[in-house]
């Protein structure tokens, strides 16, 4: 070999064939863009499967990130203490000298209690049958009750002391709906264990305890006179200081009811409403099945694309092992350009499931996420469809006889 | 023998098609580095068979094939892929030119896979295109192109990467005779720098051109005249 490189100055000395890897994907590339909307096309199976994946996981990640902040202003120092049941099923009594002892306890910022006043009901009128009770509960709760809840009222204001004789009542945010009241003062009233009551007060919803939703409030000296209700709280609500709350937690059964801690639940709504967020977004498995569907097909779509591409280039490819492609170089070409292809078609999935995303959060008045990890897998998802799908087609093309592809 | 005197040799080659079509049958011959050859005969003789052999773009069914040197039988895919790299020039009669691309880009595609750099194969491709006369059309694309210019380019890239041996399939079948007469002279002009040349044809004028004939018939060589 080097003897005829020597008489033959200006030829090449004798070399393996080499394809860099910048020339394999300009000729990847080369290939895509000579076939632009064929390409487009056949990436838009990818777009919408990836497009439809991350806009699922975007929307549930939006959804939860918006609930975690609500807890989180709500605070996650809240604890309720009620009742347990015995071993026997029967109801646990609080002792009433329970919210005293709980007042008390260091670290224990405030509490409120409400006392359920048991077999009362709420009507519009005293027309309404008794057994229509709309599934609307009556307890008899402190003034502070929404501090400590961190509720707000949408309208009127809530029990104070100074009505605290008269029969006066708040409607919790469900309660009102089925009672169909959406405005205080006036005359609005409610029938209540054979009384009218004033409506003073509509709360909104309490995030941390939804039962209070379908609770009608009225004063605990009213609910005393009037239904005689022994002064056994029902729940307490106890915001902890926010450095000690399992201390808090772990000492209020015992403090509540000395004599029987073991009959006293003590559980923290927010961890609960937590553990329901996160559980909301397992749901979305399913919805994330589908868009695998969506990407299995968008990878068959860019096979079938390949395949064909490589009986349309057979003249290119018998040309390109002319001038000295290996089969493995016509191979890696065609991988390289169904890559390329998906990888192309992911990101854009990407961004369309982001717009689609941030269309819905901002739609819905929450907080635009898009996870991490989205915006990694969704390109590198691409490329490894990409590759899958044209791993027959460049098989194919590797073993093309170079003779017969010349030929047309 | 010595391989700085044979580019090519042939030791009695068969090629058999599955289905029992013999294209070539115990076919020897050698050409010397710097040979202008001429292949002619009628359809169907093997000629076309032959020159894929030689440009080891198919191997025989029998038979020795040594090119610039290398032993075909033993060589590996890739080992020919090189020997083609940056041996070994092909001119069509179809041309084989892609359209989307200019004319310096199609150029500098021959030295695709020699390794060269871009900017490299560019130079060399300007160069190559303006030996061939078409230093005025670097940037157009094939289909602006009349066919005479089209072969001009597909020369040019078969010359890009100045190889020892040069294999023309009928490069004038696609061409009037005049513009046909020009590409032989073109073909002559350029391999005479030492390129050994093989060049299939139809035209007995063409053949005539050149120092050595090669004529074949049923797959085999029945004439073989030197001037």
């Amino acid at each position: 070999m080097s003897a005829a490189g020597a008489t033959l100055p200006t030829r090449r000395g004798l070399d393996r064939a080499r394809l860099p890897p910048r020339e394999l994907v300009g000729a990847a590339l080369q290939g895509l863009r000579t076939r632009r909307l064929r390409a487009a096309l056949s990436a838009l199976g990818i777009a919408i499967g990836i497009g439809a994946m991350v806009a699922v996981v975007g929307v549930s990640s939006s959804s939860q990130a918006q609930l975690l902040a609500t807890i989180d202003s709500l605070g996650t120092n809240l604890l309720t203490v009620s009742p347990g049941t015995t071993f026997a099923g029967a109801n646990e009594v609080l002792p009433d000298t329970a919210v005293a002892m709980i007042d008390h306890m260091p670290n224990v910022n405030r509490d409120a209690a409400v006392y359920q006043v048991a077999g009362a009901s709420v009507y519009r009128t005293p027309y309404v049958p008794a057994a229509q009770t709309g599934g609307i509960g009556v307890d008899a709760a402190g003034t502070n009750l929404p501090q400590v809840m961190g509720a707000a009222m949408s309208a009127g204001h809530f029990l104070d002391g100074v009505g605290s004789r008269y029969p006066e009542a708040v409607l919790g945010a469900q309660a009102a709906q089925v009672l169909q009241i959406t405005r205080v003062g006036g005359h609005v009233m409610v029938y209540l264990g054979n009384t009218w009551f004033t409506v003073v007060g509509i709360m909104r919803s309490a995030v941390l305890d939804t039962s209070l939703d379908s609770t009608v409030f009225i004063s605990l000296p009213v609910a005393e006179r009037i239904f005689h209700i022994t002064p056994s709280p029902s729940e307490i609500y106890v915001r902890a200081n926010q450095n000690d709350v399992t201390g808090v937690s772990n000492l209020l059964a015992a403090t509540a009811d000395p004599q029987n801690a073991s009959g006293v639940q003590v559980s923290r709504p927010s961890d609960v409403l937590e553990a329901r967020a996160a559980a909301k977004g397992q749901f979305t498995t399913l919805l994330l099945g589908l868009g695998a569907v969506a990407l299995l097909v968008g990878a068959i779509g860019i096979a079938n694309i390949m395949v064909i591409s490589v009986l349309e280039r057979r003249g290119e490819i018998g040309l390109r092992r002319a001038l000295g492609a290996t089969q493995r170089h016509v191979s890696l070409q065609f991988l390289t350009e169904s890559a390329v292809l998906a990888a192309l078609g992911s990101l854009a999935g990407l961004l369309l499931g982001a717009g689609a995303t941030l269309a819905y959060s901002v739609a819905q008045n929450e907080p635009f996420v898009v996870p991490l990890y989205a915006l990694v897998a969704a390109p590198a998802a691409g490329l490894v469809i990409g590759a899958v799908a044209g791993l027959y087609p460049a098989t194919k093309a590797a073993r093309l006889s170079p003779t017969e592809a010349l030929r047309t | 023998m010595s391989i700085v005197e044979t580019a090519l040799a042939l030791e009695d080659v068969a090629k058999e098609y599955p289905g029992g079509v013999a294209a070539l049958r115990g076919v020897s011959v050698e050409i010397a580095t710097g040979d202008q050859v001429a292949v002619v005969g009628p359809s169907g003789s093997g000629k076309t068979t032959m020159l894929t052999i030689l440009g080891t773009l198919e191997r025989p069914t029998r038979g020795e094939v040594r090119v610039a040197g290398q032993d075909v039988r033993s060589s590996t895919d890739t080992e020919l892929a090189g020997l083609r790299a940056h041996r070994i020039g092909f001119v069509f009669q179809t041309f084989h030119l892609q359209d989307p691309m200019t004319a310096l880009e199609n150029v500098a595609t021959g030295m695709l896979y020699t390794g060269a750099g871009a900017r490299e194969r560019r130079e060399a491709a300007r160069g190559a295109l303006e030996r061939v006369g078409l230093g005025h059309r670097l940037t157009h694309r094939p289909p602006q192109l009349s066919g005479g210019e089209r072969q001009r380019v597909a020369i040019a890239r078969a010359l890009v990467k100045r190889p020892l041996i040069i294999l023309a399939d009928e490069p004038t079948g696609n061409l009037d005779s005049a513009s046909g007469h020009d590409i032989i002279a073109l073909l002559h002009q350029l391999a005479s720098d030492g390129a050994t040349l093989v060049l299939i044809t139809h035209d007995a004028e063409i053949a005539a051109s050149f120092g050595r004939r090669i004529q074949m018939r049923d797959g085999e060589i029945v004439a073989d005249e030197r001037a």
